[in-house]
């Protein structure tokens, strides 16, 4: 691993965390749809990414999310979950001809319907668990399942339009 | 004993899977007291100074309101105030000092705060070195905000009334009625009051206030409006939906009340079996 690309990792780890807090926390929606768009960080680390260090990072991400939305281990317990299965998921999702050994599983890389097929399952995952834990005890079914739904359609789209602003597509072939 | 081993290193995602959501169920559990440690949330010293940055930024845009807002409350103040000069020529009856004296109030900036989960926590920017410790109750000039959960030395976390465990003792005034107001996670700009008998009469409109019981609140601080009564669907008690007063939306100053009195009534209550929510 290059230091030019831990240098990347380190420096995106610092912004999604900062954009988490500092702005995309007050974006909320209509009350129900959240932007937690830190989860795209774990979605893009590069395809050969070890599942272990990216569950470490994951649990750094939860925690330090946690700190500022006063949701202590609500995020860490969901974002490393994700971290878990994301390198089986992308296993099952393997193309013919198999990934580039660095590749970062972006749309621009990897198309849009991939891209739809490979996050979308991953931001449910994500938020099922999210609020699931955030509203243990109370019997709210319907809200939750909106919040669920509108929030993972909303991570979606910001995801995409992230991507194509701030992400580049890969040269050579 | 090296298959072993080998099959532990072959499964060593999973172990590492089940030791960090270990820990994170840990975290959620340990913090979920009411009252906790104040260490890993918002309000510790990291956290709270890019709060504090962040926030003086936001401030501006919100002058305007929070300047009309103090206003109001300085002018009911200056009326109240008018309530206790000595009238000229009446007798006086002076107030036992003890009683004047069990209530001390102070007062916090909000530098971070959220209203769309179902356990929502605020953030000021005065802690223990400023005075205020836990059980502390929060209002602002609009009504009743929150309670303190936890303080460090500069920053204080404050469970905020729109989180569905927090109950808070209030009354109806117009029919001295006593409840506990609950947030019920959906609306925030509605809770419901619990506890209130059937044979109630309850107008829409009625204002809910403080009861005083529960030693954190003075009596009297604003809570809501009667919105909505139905009668419940099991209990014997009403279903009664009212509208908070404070909006938490956009709260940026807030006060805090500390009973003077309250260990020595939490005492009171403790040596007598009685449970005080």
């Amino acid at each position: 691993m290059s230091s030019r690309r831990v240098f990347l990792l380190v420096v995106g780890f610092v912004l999604y965390l900062i954009i988490q807090v500092m702005l995309l926390k007050n974006l909320v929606l209509f009350g129900t749809a959240f932007c937690f768009l830190y989860v795209l960080y774990i979605l893009l680390l590069p395809v050969d990414f070890k599942t272990v260090p990216a569950m470490l990072i994951a649990f750094a991400l939860g925690l330090g999310v946690d700190l500022f939305y006063d949701t202590l281990g609500i995020h860490t317990a969901s974002i490393v979950a994700l971290a878990f299965v994301r390198a089986g998921w992308l296993k099952i999702l393997t193309p013919t001809g198999g990934y580039d050994d660095d590749l970062q599983p972006s749309m621009l890389n990897m198309g849009f319907g991939w891209f739809l097929t490979y996050s979308l399952p991953l931001f449910l995952l994500h938020h099922l668990l999210f609020f699931y834990i955030e509203n243990l005890g109370t019997n709210l079914f319907l809200p939750v399942v909106q919040k669920i739904v509108y929030s993972t359609i909303f991570v979606f789209i910001m995801s995409i339009i992230a991507q194509l602003l701030f992400y580049r597509r890969r040269r050579g072939i | 004993m090296q298959r072993i081993l080998l099959f532990l290193f072959r499964v060593r995602a999973f172990l590492l899977f089940l030791f960090l959501e270990g820990i994170a169920i840990w975290l959620i559990v340990s913090y979920n007291s009411q009252q906790g440690s104040a260490f890993f949330n918002s309000s510790n010293q990291l956290s709270g100074s890019v709060l504090t940055a962040q926030n003086n930024v936001v401030e501006y845009f919100s002058l305007a309101s929070v300047n009309r807002n103090l206003v109001e409350k300085n002018a009911e103040l200056l009326a109240e105030l008018e309530k206790y000069q000595k009238p000229a020529d009446s007798v006086f009856i002076e107030l036992d000092s003890l009683l004047l004296h069990s209530f001390q109030f102070k007062g916090a900036k909000v530098i971070n705060n959220s209203i769309n989960l179902s356990q929502n926590f605020i953030t000021l920017n005065k802690g223990s070195n400023h005075g205020i410790r836990e059980g502390m109750g929060v209002f602002n000039e609009e009504g009743v905000v929150g309670r303190v959960k936890g303080v460090t030395k500069n920053f204080a976390s404050v469970i905020s009334i729109l989180h569905t465990d927090l109950l808070i003792s209030s009354k109806i005034t117009s029919s001295e009625v006593f409840g506990s107001t609950k947030w019920d996670g959906k609306n925030p700009k509605q809770a419901k009051l619990l506890y209130v008998p059937r044979h109630v009469t309850i107008e829409v409109g009625d204002e809910v206030v403080t009861s005083g019981y529960n030693a954190v609140f003075p009596e009297g601080i604003s809570i809501g409006h009667v919105l909505e009564v139905k009668q419940g669907t099991d209990t014997n008690y009403l279903d009664i939906t009212i509208e908070l007063t404070a909006d938490l939306s956009r709260i940026s100053y807030v006060y805090l009340v500390e009973n003077n009195q309250e260990e020595e009534l939490d005492e009171l209550y403790q040596s007598n079996g009685i449970s005080n929510e």
